[in-house]
């Protein structure tokens, strides 16, 4: 690729040579008969440079886009297998910056800026070159006029990314406050307060404005100096030269030679400094990209298969942590759960529910103590039989814009219709056939809109479809109207006799899906017993779960 | 939209495209929706007028910018002219030993000019760059305002993600096609047009010659529009899927790990990144045929005016000089046409996002303002629903003609199963909708008739969607009442039962909620929406299962709270949990959008009834 670029412009520069030729030979020594090869000659350069670009860029537009789809690939493949405790940290608008922005700009540079910016400098080295061999006092000057270009535009780099910096935060401000403004419209608009977020937007807008004017300013100094170089040094070789002609130093097609040859470096001398901005941003964004592929996921799969899982899990002192100088989350709990049995999950808001359940299928690992399926200890199984054997429905529930058997069958792409069906059917999501395009109807951010409940019952047929040895429901019935949600704890109450069930519950009727209840107090398992033992024995468990308004009329 | 006809695919690109359509299912919405031919020209028409409507106040400024660009490029083109006539009138002088004279006075121009030109191009750069943006401020700040004014009926249609993508990444498309492909754009058609005129003037024969690359330019620049748009537009479709697929995957992530789908997007994303990869490879094999084609004219156009131009400068037809400035002018000529290329895709998404943008500033509130404002006295709280009709699709009421009359002061809970209408009232006392017939009355006045403002002072809505604004935990609750003391926003989250929690937050009250109010939990940002509804002190006070995402303590806390925040107000409560109906003065069950059940909570359970039902399941789940 860089050879086309060089021969492409060893024939270019060739082409003000010939001319000088034919202004000296033909025109001013009268030597009609080399015209004709001359010209040929000429035709024949320009034709070869024009097939050398196209083969360069054709040749290049290949690998380029290959380069960027491969990266994007893999950043994506990693990014799925990076933990949740990677994801809590990155906002997902961080991450997509990353596969588009940034990978753009590395295209960008690496299909016109890289080639150009080589071109460029080999273009310049080269005309000096020529120059110099031309007449070399004029030689010198051109090289003096590169010293003031050089200095400023690297002044003007360093001011320049300072001040592009600066935009780009406020525009990343602007930005929170336009998601802000789309995503609490209901709440702007019941207060009515348009007009205070009005006026926070338009003191984002103007600082923004600011900023962008100065970026404009600083800007169209640096490209006018830019191009005013060229035009000073111009003068300096015209004056030059033509005395030099008139000194006979010098003959007429060399100065036209020159003047031609000298104007060939005003682009790749102006276009420099932007090609530089690109090569600044794209090392950036490699430096971004790279921030992820050198994050390696932190749970690892194990060795073991589990083949038959039976679904008889055990917590053995399992402690966790969010990081190492932060307290413990949970700490000496202690639960043995045989295949087959439900237990309910109580506790007060904050007291780790959701996070004890997401330690089942390895959201996050264990920073203590360690959990077992079947005996085994769930790091040394594999990822995907650890995943098929726990299932899980979280208290949101994520629809994919894709159709709705796509994101029922999340967990088991191979499921049969009238499993589907039967999933559905346990979860009263039924309505999910009564839908425009039935079951292929996309749901999701970008297609149909359903309510919380509706929402719920797919996940929760999600759930039930995959049919794990271990079910995890965490507050999956919360959206729900009380009817709907006693015909939904009804036939859960199948499903859950044949699995290992963990039930996340704010309310006595979802406890009552359960064999046994464990309530977490402060991180760990205080008490375990049935709904009934604890109602009439614990205090705590009383407060959360007894019928309100003794409380309240008390 | 159709997958039946589609007969077996010839290749496999079509397979991929099939397979695409099965996993993302089938939904229809106005983002691909096949434009009909006349929505496609008014939208078109629409955004040319957005265009001159953003312009118009700047009309002496761009007047002035356009002398200015003249004046720039006449200086730059005058540049190879002088040139020419250094070589050929000021050195035959010098070579006769006449002195530099006429060498001087022309070098002294091109000093002149180039001086000119640089200090032109600097005013226009930085005149225009800030004429971009004064343009780009304007347009913010009215799509902002606009979007703020529509109807929440428009907002839950339209959906946030749309929203925020009309003011961020189509407003950045227009800004980047103010900052580059506006200059750009505008010095290739001067340069164009200047050139010609100069080269015609030179010399008419050798500018004959030049000018015949002319229709090979047309005809390539043609066809380069014609495909570029093609391709771009395939562009835009690809990513557009490549975004919504990585969004999705990395917002869902605990979903994808934990059902194992990695393997299943992986294969996903690999298909749509493909297609964008496709699309990218076409774009740059576009640019890698048309570039060099453009130069390719150049080119052979240059050596046929050096063959030519030489052989008249033989004959003594043409000077060396004008030979010269020909060949400067040539390579001026074709070198910002091979730019066009980069500018045009620009321009192509620039053009496209203000149609999306004018689209939006058309749209016209459904909830418009009154042309007359009532001028409402001090507010009471007598609410009356007269013969309210309601219907979200035309034919099919959700409320088929309510009567309701609510008492200052009264708390009334609506109970029903799902669809009865109990939201749908919330909404019409909150004027999120207006009714398709019959009306809504305020202390007797039609809310049709009052100020938004007006309105909003009387009536909050509290929902279970407690949204958190960036900033403290007192500023949040200070979003009902702006301008509050610290001591009004203490005073409000005591009542409310939330001072406790809030103290022991790391900062208290300056304690920043962070994004979305992730640092506190759905409970605590609850009672932080409480707060600031008490506070904001209205009339008539809505709660739409404003409290079902509890926890049994927090809520027990908030119906504490409640018995103070709803004396002295008229309130509706819709709510799940019959806990919080019955401290209500009056229920009313719904069904089918009628009241079938009208009573007092203790008088509905004791006659025996759907809500003595509901009852008595709710008694036995607490067993």
């Amino acid at each position: 690729m860089f050879s086309t670029a060089a021969l492409g412009v060893a024939v270019s520069l060739t082409v003000p040579l010939v001319t000088r030729a034919i202004i000296d030979g033909p025109v001013t020594r009268r030597e009609l008969d080399l015209l004709v090869p001359l010209a040929f000659l000429a035709l024949g350069l320009s034709i070869a440079e024009v097939l050398l670009v196209w083969v360069r860029r054709w040749a290049q537009s290949r690998t380029v886009s290959d380069l960027e789809a491969t990266l994007r690939h893999d950043l994506y493949v990693r990014l799925q297998s990076l933990p949740m405790e990677f994801h809590t940290r990155w906002q997902s608008g961080q991450l997509l910056s990353r596969v588009t922005t940034d990978l753009s700009t590395i295209r960008r540079f690496m299909g016109f800026g890289l080639l150009f910016l080589v071109m460029n400098i080999l273009q310049l080295v080269v005309v000096t070159f020529l120059l110099l061999r031309l007449y070399w006092p004029l030689g010198v000057v051109v090289l003096l006029a590169a010293v003031p270009i050089i200095v400023v535009s690297m002044r003007f780099e360093k001011k320049y990314l300072v001040i592009s910096r600066q935009v780009q935060d406020q525009q990343g401000d602007l930005a929170t406050l336009i998601e802000e403004s789309a995503l609490g419209f209901r709440v702007i608009k019941a207060f009515g307060r348009r007009q205070h977020v009005q006026q926070q937007f338009d003191d984002g807008a103007v600082t923004l404005y600011d900023s962008e004017v100065a970026k404009v300013r600083l800007a169209s100094r640096f490209w006018s100096f830019l191009g005013v170089i060229p035009n000073l040094t111009l003068v300096i070789v015209l004056l030059l030269g033509a005395l030099a002609v008139g000194r006979e130093a010098i003959t007429l097609g060399t100065l036209v030679a020159f003047i031609t040859l000298m104007l060939s470096l005003i682009w790749p001398v102006t276009s420099l400094g932007a090609i530089l901005a690109m090569a600044q941003e794209s090392m950036t964004a490699a430096d971004r990209i790279s921030e992820i592929l050198d994050t390696w996921s932190t749970i690892k799969s194990g060795p073991e298969e589990l083949e038959h899982p039976r679904g008889h899990l055990r917590f053995e002192n399992v402690s966790f942590r969010f990081s190492p100088d932060s307290p413990d989350i949970l700490h000496d709990v202690n639960l043995d759960l045989a295949p087959g049995t439900t237990l309910a999950l109580v506790g007060a808001t904050g007291s780790g529910k959701t996070t004890l359940t997401a330690l089942v299928p390895r959201l996050y690992d264990v920073t203590g103590g360690r959990i077992t399926l079947d005996g085994h200890d769930i790091r040394d199984l594999t990822l995907p039989s650890l995943r098929s054997a726990v299932a899980s429905a979280f208290d949101d529930p994520t629809l994919f814009s894709m159709s709705v058997r796509e994101n029922l069958t999340l967990g088991r792409p191979d499921a049969t219709e009238a499993e589907v069906q039967q999933a559905l059917q346990v979860a009263q999501a039924e309505f999910a056939n009564e839908l425009p395009w039935g079951l292929d109807t996309r749901v999701g951010e970008q297609g149909m809109s359903l309510s919380g409940g509706q929402r719920q019952r797919l996940a929760l047929a999600r759930a039930v479809l995959a049919k794990p040895a271990v079910l995890v429901l965490d507050d999956t019935l919360s959206a729900l109207d009380v009817h709907t949600e006693a015909l939904v704890e009804e036939a859960l109450r199948n499903v859950l006799s044949e699995t290992t069930g963990i039930v996340v519950a704010h309310r006595a009727s979802t406890v009552m899906l359960a064999d046994k209840v464990a309530l977490l107090q402060n991180g760990t398992v205080t008490h375990v017993g049935t709904h009934h033992e604890l109602l009439a024995d614990v205090p705590a468990y009383r407060l959360l779960l007894a019928a309100e308004d003794e409380e309240v009329h008390a | 939209m159709t997958t039946t006809q589609q007969t077996p695919p010839p290749d496999d690109t079509r397979d991929e495209e099939t397979t695409e359509q099965s996993w993302r299912g089938v939904f229809e919405d106005e983002g691909e929706r096949e434009l009909s031919r006349a929505t496609t020209i008014r939208l078109k028409e629409d955004s040319r007028k957005l265009l001159g409507e953003l312009l118009r106040p700047y009309r002496k400024m761009i007047w002035l910018l356009v002398v200015i660009v003249v004046v720039e490029n006449a200086a730059r083109l005058a540049v190879p002219y002088l040139v020419h006539l250094g070589i050929d009138n000021g050195i035959p002088p010098i070579l006769a030993g006449e002195g530099a004279k006429t060498l001087i006075t022309v070098v002294s121009l091109v000093l002149a000019m180039a001086l000119l030109q640089a200090a032109a191009r600097q005013v226009f750069l930085m005149r225009s760059g800030k004429l971009g943006q004064e343009i780009l401020l304007g347009l913010r700040r009215r799509v902002f305002d606009h979007f703020q004014r529509l109807s929440p009926s428009f907002h839950d249609k339209y959906t946030s993600g749309r929203v925020i993508s009309r003011m961020t990444s189509d407003v950045g498309v227009i800004d980047e096609m103010l900052a580059n492909g506006f200059d750009g754009l505008v010095t290739a058609l001067l340069t164009l047009i200047g050139t010609a005129i100069l080269l015609l003037t030179l010399d008419l024969k050798l500018g004959l010659l030049a000018l015949l690359s002319f229709p090979a330019l047309v005809l390539i620049t043609a066809w380069f529009r014609r495909r570029s748009a093609v391709v771009y537009r395939r562009t835009r479709e690809t990513v557009v899927l490549v975004i919504i697929h990585f969004v999705e995957s990395m917002t869902g992530i605990r979903a994808v790990q934990a059902f194992r789908r990695e393997p299943r997007n992986e294969e996903i994303f690999h298909g749509v990144n493909d297609r964008y990869r496709e699309a990218n490879l076409d774009s740059f094999r576009l640019n890698a045929i048309f570039m060099p084609s453009i130069k390719g004219v150049g080119n052979i156009t240059i050596v046929a005016i050096l063959a030519y131009g030489g052989y008249q400068a033989y004959h003594g037809h043409v000077t060396v000089g004008v030979l010269t400035a020909f060949l400067l002018y040539l390579r001026q000529f074709f070198e910002p046409l091979q730019d066009i290329s980069q500018f045009y895709n620009t321009f192509l998404s620039a053009s496209a996002a203000l149609e999306k943008l004018s689209g939006v500033l058309n749209e016209t509130p459904d909830v418009p303002e009154p042309l007359e404002p009532a001028k409402p006295r001090k507010a009471r709280g007598h609410l009356e629903l007269r013969n309210v009709r309601f219907e979200y699709v035309d034919g099919v009421p959700v409320l088929p003609g309510l009567q309701l009359d609510v008492p200052a002061g009264q708390t009334l809970a609506l109970v029903g199963t799902t669809g009865a209408g109990k939201t749908t009232i919330a909404k019409l006392v909150a004027r999120f909708y207006d009714p398709t017939s019959g009306h809504v009355l305020l202390d007797g006045t039609d809310l049709r008739d009052l100020t938004e403002d007006d309105l909003r002072e009387r009536v909050v809505m509290v929902t279970q969607e407690n949204f958190l604004f960036t900033g403290s935990v007192a500023d949040n609750i200070r979003f009902g009442k702006p301008g509050a003391t610290l001591d009004e926003v203490v005073e409000a989250a005591k009542v409310i039962g939330a001072h406790d929690f809030i103290m022991a937050l790391p900062d208290g009250y300056e304690t920043a909620v962070e994004k979305r109010g992730s640092r506190l939990s759905a409970g605590q940002r609850q009672l932080v929406a409480f707060a600031r509804a008490f506070l904001a002190d209205p009339a008539v006070l809505i709660l739409d299962e404003a409290t079902s995402s509890l926890d049994i303590p927090s809520e027990r806390l908030i119906q504490r709270a409640l018995r103070t925040i709803l004396a002295d107000r008229t309130a509706i409560v819709i709510a799940h949990r019959l806990s919080t109906v019955e401290t209500a003065d009056r229920v009313i069950v719904l069904e089918h959008g009628r009241i079938i059940e009208d009573g007092a909570p203790t008088d509905l359970i004791t006659t025996g009834g759907n809500y003595a039902g509901l009852h008595q399941a709710w008694e036995d789940s607490l067993a």
